[in-house]
């Protein structure tokens, strides 16, 4: 089967006063029909701009200045403008962060739900506000056909967040982009929100990437998963795999620092250090200053994603052509 | 030197640098600035000295027109007065004027907003509240009402006498609001730090408290109010003295020279309103684009 | 509904007290206006005569109360300059400025709104940045130097446009209009242009600033995810949003016009309250200046309901009475 989306070797750039800083670099990864990508990461390891650069909406100055985005096996990551509209909303849709903020205070939910709709199936106005009632009640809006005539505010943080899902999925798209979906979200509403969203992608078959910090969310919601760090991946595969046996020792490093359920720990493990700055990534593997198994070939050559049994892992242990933990030994070239 | 590496190393002189704009003007604005200190050393006449003056020097067109005098290189006015040196003895006026002004409204204001923000209550209630009254009004209004008060109250030589500080403190008194609001807002979030609690509990006064801690965390913004209000309080003072309300005659400042040369726009003696005119907009135009470039620059979220 | 207005009326109420206050103030107590009306040649009886004709001799709140009485009733004395009961002056003179500040406040929004939204949408490009030039200018002009600009280029120069005054008026009733003729409208030209340069400038530095605020938000990215046309997004979503903070400060600036129109009544010898106001300044006409300020403090409180009753009409989350925020 032919993927509904692949990134090949993606690479943003923003240009800055001190230099050009890289926010992205070589990320590659591909989404089937109807599959769920989390992607995972810390704050600041260009998951968010990932997805951001797939809808083509990337903050200026960030451009993207390499590689290219195929939806359908065509690349939409070269297309104008107007082009590019015609693709938001009706073939990827886009969640965000925070539902108080994502919804026009000044507008009906009706009337944002209707206008998307007529943006992009045609539909009249009654055809279009009677589907509007219909994704309210999917996403379980109580009352929707009363519900429909409110403002943002007169909903809560929760409701709002399943209207900006109606609003994602209302032109019927086969892509869904959710960024932190449910970071904004009090705790106990986080847990219903994924399971809706997760339950309408497996009824529409619609694909989606995930982007979240938070690993519980991927372990319910997700297929597969990319680990990311300072604008690489650095390790993509099914999420049971890199969960239970991650390969990239930041993701060990991000798996032990998750509190498991089934048994007391003393301490949890933490990965000393912190993320770089993109003004300063290391030559080499980006992680290497941090890394508890780093030898000589990481310091200078970077690392292309391997494959290592289930999952792919962008790290030198696993090329069988690294000499292991021999400092001394010079890399040739 | 240590000093003057890192201030031309910050980040505040690299956007200064950067805009060439920023430069020009802050190269206008020291002109003005010191013609019109150094104007007893720089003018070519003596605009107050009646003995120089002569009618049949009145009336010169600017020295590039064919009837010009080299002597009046922007020509003269109706008693013969040099418009140049008429300009920069004007400029001193409205300079000093403005410069008083904006730091009488820095001080009342300041006062007033930390006081405000301090104590808070009752006292920040009725100070804001008056503050929003008078906000309701533009400045120049305030600025006429209390200049026609002054003149109303004060027997006619008297205000004559004082008149330069009626009019500062005119003008002055109309933009305190301003200073107060954004002084009283930034002492509200520093009265709640810890570093001020704590400095309460060791029983430091208050007064100092608001001096040393609370005073220089409000300065950036204070300083870009005061840089706008500059301009301000330089076109309120023209305005004022244009209308007739501002400085006395016997001290012409930019806009009593334009309303004297106003009377001479229709027979064709242009230059007589216009170069002062011209003189007022350099100043200003170049203290607000300081002002806004100073206001970008100390505005992290617009870097 | 009617509660918010009755409550805006209320919060209004202050602000015209300590104006009266003020008024009252400079009606009883700068200058002497026994000696003002008295004139040179005075016996001590005529002078007690005036003084019980005028209340003066009565305790402060009586007179105050009396003066409030009679504001009310539009009743603020003689002008001490020209002998004439001052309702009747302003009364003819408030024409004049009331359509010379109209036409101005049409110039600057019609003109100032489309420039912002311009340099905001498209703030790269050279139109804009022509426009934001221009703006900066028309900031640091006084109105007087601009209005001077002018008649030295459209009257002096040019000849194409009259330099003072209002050109044949009409009167209708007790008002005297300048929109019906011809000579009126040329009249008005460069007044209004020079009155409403100073708004245009800051309604459009204002339009520009809160139209890029607004681009900014989620909101609008998140329109643009859903694929909305430009134009929706543009003058739909975000010109909308620009519009309630725009319509707080384009009203109090509205507002400052009327204030402006005593600096451009001057330079073009327009018979209007301004100038009679800056007259009465020269001349410490107190009962005039106290009349002046309490009108301009009326218009401008009535303003404010306006623009809070403005303001209500676009903003839904007014309208629902403390509904409730956040999750």
């Amino acid at each position: 089967m032919a993927p509904l989306l692949e990134v090949r070797d993606l690479r943003v750039e923003f240009p800055t006063r001190r230099g050009v800083l890289t926010a992205l670099d070589g990320v590659s990864f591909s989404i089937m029909p109807g599959e769920v990508l989390g992607v995972v990461g810390e704050s600041g390891a260009g998951k968010s701009m990932t997805g951001a650069a797939i809808i083509g909406l990337l903050e200026p100055p960030g451009r993207i200045a390499g590689g290219q985005i195929l939806l359908n096996g065509e690349r939409i990551d070269n297309l104008r403008y107007d082009q590019m509209r015609r693709i938001r909303g009706r073939e990827i849709g886009a969640i965000f962060q925070d539902p108080l903020t994502t919804l026009n205070p000044l507008y009906t939910v009706g009337d944002q739900l209707v206008e998307t709709i007529q943006t992009h199936l045609g539909l009249d106005g009654a055809e279009a506000r009677r589907r509007a009632v219909g994704w309210l009640e999917m996403v379980g809006i109580p009352a929707a056909a009363q519900r429909i005539d409110s403002y943002p505010h007169e909903f809560s943080g929760g409701m709002r967040q399943r209207v900006v899902i109606a609003l994602a999925l209302c032109a019927e798209p086969k892509l869904i982009v959710a960024d932190e979906p449910t970071t904004a979200l009090d705790v106990s509403i986080q847990a219903q929100v994924i399971a809706l969203l997760k339950g309408l992608a497996r009824d529409k078959g619609t694909s989606m990437m995930l982007v979240t910090h938070d690993m519980g969310v991927i372990a319910e919601a997700a297929d597969r998963v990319a680990v990311m760090y300072a604008g690489r991946i650095a390790e993509i595969g099914p999420v049971r795999e890199v969960v239970k046996h991650p390969k990239h020792p930041y993701s060990a490093g991000l798996m032990a620092s998750i509190p498991p359920l089934d048994r007391r720990v003393e301490h949890l493990a933490q990965i000393d250090g912190a993320m770089p700055r993109l003004s300063a990534i290391p030559r080499g593997c980006a992680f290497n200053p941090r890394c508890p198994e780093v030898f000589a070939r990481c310091l200078v050559e970077r690392p292309a994603l391997l494959a290592t049994g289930a999952t792919e892992a962008a790290c030198w242990l696993y090329d069988p052509a690294s000499e292991k933990h021999a400092p001394e030994a010079m890399p040739h070239g | 030197m240590a000093a003057i590496a890192r201030m031309l190393d910050s980040d505040l002189f690299w956007s200064f640098r950067r805009s060439p704009v920023t430069v020009i003007s802050a190269v206008v604005a020291l002109i003005c600035v010191l013609g019109a200190v150094l104007a007893p050393l720089l003018a070519p006449h003596d605009p107050f000295d009646v003995a120089t003056l002569n009618l049949i020097d009145a009336f010169k067109p600017p020295a590039w027109a064919a009837e010009g005098d080299r002597a009046y290189p922007l020509g003269s006015d109706d008693q013969g007065r040099d418009v140049l040196s008429a300009i920069m003895y004007g400029a001193r006026v409205s300079l000093l004027v403005g410069f008083c002004a904006v730091l009488f409204s820095m001080v009342v204001g300041v006062s007033v907003g930390l006081l405000a923000g301090y104590a808070g209550g009752a006292v920040d209630g009725v100070l804001m509240r008056i503050a929003d009254i008078q906000l309701t009004f533009p400045n120049i209004l305030i600025a006429l009402l209390v200049d026609g008060i002054a003149r109303a109250a004060l027997p006619s030589d008297v205000h004559d006498r004082v008149a330069l500080f009626v009019v500062i403190f005119a003008i002055g008194i109309s933009a305190w609001p301003q200073f107060a609001r954004t002084v009283r807002g930034s002492t509200l979030v520093e009265r709640n730090k810890e570093y001020v609690l704590a400095a309460r509990v060791i029983g430091i006064s208050q007064l100092r408290i608001m001096l040393t801690h609370v005073l220089p965390n409000v300065l950036g913004p204070v300083l870009v109010i005061a840089t706008l209000g500059l301009s301000n309080a330089i076109i309120s003072e023209a305005t004022l003295s244009y209308l007739g309300a501002g400085v006395p005659q016997t001290q012409p400042s930019l806009g009593t020279l334009i309303r004297i040369g106003n009377d001479f726009l229709f027979s064709g003696e242009w230059w007589i309103a216009i170069f002062p005119g011209l003189a007022l907009i350099a100043m200003v135009l170049s203290v607000n684009l300081l002002g806004d470039w100073l206001r970008d620059a100390l505005n992290p979220r617009l870097r | 509904m009617l509660a918010f207005i009755i409550s805006r009326i209320l919060q209004a109420l202050p602000v015209m007290a300590v104006v009266a206050l003020i008024s009252f103030a400079m009606f009883a107590y700068v200058g002497d206006p026994v000696a003002i009306m008295l004139g040179q040649d005075f016996t001590e009886q005529q002078r007690q005569a005036l003084v019980a004709s005028l209340g003066l001799d009565q305790p402060f709140f009586v007179q105050f109360a009396k003066f409030i009485w009679n504001a009310l009733q539009g009743e603020f004395g003689l002008s001490y300059r020209l002998s004439r009961p001052v309702a009747e002056l302003i009364q003819e003179r408030a024409p004049a400025t009331l359509e010379l500040a109209f036409c101005a406040a049409l110039v600057s929004l019609s003109i100032g709104v489309p420039m912002g939204v311009y340099t905001g949408l498209y703030r790269n490009s050279w139109l804009s940045r022509f426009f934001l030039t221009f703006s900066l200018i028309g900031v640091s002009l006084p109105t007087f130097l601009i209005g001077i600009l002018l008649i030295l280029v459209f009257s002096v120069w040019l000849g194409w446009l009259p330099s003072f005054g209002r050109g044949d008026t009409v009167q209708i009733g007790w008002w005297s209009t300048g929109l019906l003729t011809v000579s009126g409208l040329k009249a008005l030209v460069l007044p209004s242009v020079t009155l409403g340069m100073f708004q245009l400038t800051l309604i459009m530095r204002l339009v520009r600033a809160e139209m890029l605020e607004v681009l900014r938000t989620d909101y609008i990215k998140f329109a643009r995810a859903r694929g909305l046309a430009n134009r929706a997004i543009n003058f739909g979503h975000a010109l909308k949003n620009t519009l309630v903070p725009v319509i707080t400060v384009a009203g109090l600036q509205l507002g400052g016009i009327i204030a402006f129109a005593i600096v451009t009544e001057t330079v073009f010898q327009w018979p209007g309250m301004g100038l009679l106001f800056i007259q009465s300044v020269n001349s410490a006409d107190i009962p005039v200046m106290a009349a002046y300020l309490m009108l301009i403090a009326l218009v401008f409180v009535t303003i404010n309901l306006v623009v809070d009753l403005l303001y209500y009409a676009v903003d839904p989350r007014l309208r629902v009475g403390g509904a409730k925020r956040g999750h």
